[in-house]
């Protein structure tokens, strides 16, 4: 007897089973995508997953089932650090943004604060031009690992780091996209998830430290 | 019955002792799950399973297995502390200030062009014109676009 004139989910299809009508992985995982399903599976194993969408609410499974699907995904691109890398990365740029914007607004300050004249002007036009030239990152991916040990926090992430940024296109591709609205999709650039900041802030995890723009100094992550 | 290791009876590793397993002398394991912390393995069971983490062990060079089982730990423990996103929260977060603070420094380098062209128009003839300045946007905004 047929569910129904659909064809099984990605997940059944892969489990090679007959996919129910109440397939608690077919609103989540369709027959376009097996790939998702597929290093769902290689990475958390597909009871695991049935085990933490049966945790949730109905309308918290599409966003579990793709930050799943991120993770697994960044899991097999970064065997040793999956998505703990990009954190480390985004981390390390963060902190990198923040002196550079210190520095700037300083030099900026400089400019508000003086009148200036003469000599002063020419040497804070060229203040001006080295303020900007130090946010010229370029070599940030290859700079990645000797920068490490300054702009990684040991206590939570890894002082190692793999040569796998280091290029701008590794850079790019390491931080994969979804739209949690929509459909699991890797050609994007970046992660769009409408979370709110409040509702990640309830967990310790997330509690940042330090505010963006002050120059205390990084933000960590802290499990 | 005896040990495993009549010579060093140490306790079994975190996982083997969950697992109620006996843990034999090449655990893959027993490194980086020590008895003393079974709350690792407990976390990185549950999320992930023994036998995923045992391929992906296998599949990693051995130096690299203590970095790998410390962020499997760290994703773990993320996802049970938020079921919905794990540590895809976090990315997000930080993606989000790293934007935000690429558009600060760009707004701030732009004044500072403009503040440093001004005051050299006024006092002395162009001589050096920072005409070269570059755009921190396209250092992090090209990596970071389209936000949705």
């Amino acid at each position: 007897m047929a569910s129904s004139s659909n064809s099984p989910c990605a997940a059944c299809k892969f489990l090679r089973r007959k996919c129910q009508p109440e397939c608690v992985f077919a609103p989540y995982f369709p027959p376009d995508q097996p790939q998702k399903f597929a290093n769902v599976h290689k990475v958390f194993g597909a009871s695991n997953v049935t085990k933490l969408l049966n945790e949730l609410h109905p309308h918290q499974r599409e966003d579990a089932v793709n930050s799943l699907a991120y993770e697994a995904d960044m899991r097999l691109r970064d065997p040793v650090y999956g998505c703990v890398g990009v954190i480390s990365l985004l981390q390390h740029q963060l902190r990198q943004l923040q002196m550079d914007l210190t520095y700037a607004k300083s030099e900026l300050s400089k400019y508000q604060n003086h009148n200036l004249s003469g000599t002063a002007a020419q040497e804070l036009i060229a203040a001006a031009a080295a303020a900007a030239a130090a946010t010229h990152h370029q070599t940030l991916g290859n700079n990645l690992i000797s920068c490490c040990g300054g702009g990684v926090t040991r206590d939570h992430l890894y002082h190692h780091h793999p040569p796998f940024f280091t290029t701008r296109d590794q850079q790019t591709s390491v931080v994969r996209a979804f739209d949690v609205n929509n459909s699991y999709d890797t050609s994007a650039g970046v992660l769009a998830m409408n979370i709110s900041t409040g509702g990640i802030g309830q967990h310790p995890q997330f509690q940042q430290t330090r505010g963006a723009g002050t120059d205390d100094g990084p933000t960590t992550i802290d499990p | 019955m005896a040990s495993s290791s009549s010579s060093h009876p140490s306790a079994p590793c975190a996982a083997c002792k969950f697992l109620r397993r006996k843990c034999i002398q090449g655990c893959v394991f027993a490194p980086y799950f020590p008895p003393e912390d079974p709350t690792k393995f407990v976390n990185v069971h549950k999320i992930f399973g023994a036998s995923n983490v045992s391929k992906l062990l296998n599949e990693i060079a051995p130096h690299q297995r203590e970095d790998a089982v410390s962020s499997l730990a760290y994703e773990a423990e993320a996802r049970l502390k938020d079921p919905v996103y794990g540590c895809v929260g976090a990315i997000s977060v930080l993606q989000r200030q790293v934007l935000r603070l690429q558009k600060e420094l760009d707004a701030t380098n732009a004044d500072l062009i403009r503040f440093s062209s001004s005051q050299s128009i006024s006092t002395t003839p162009p001589s050096s014109q920072p005409n070269s300045h570059v755009s921190p946007s396209s250092n992090y905004g090209s990596t970071y676009s389209s936000w949705s």
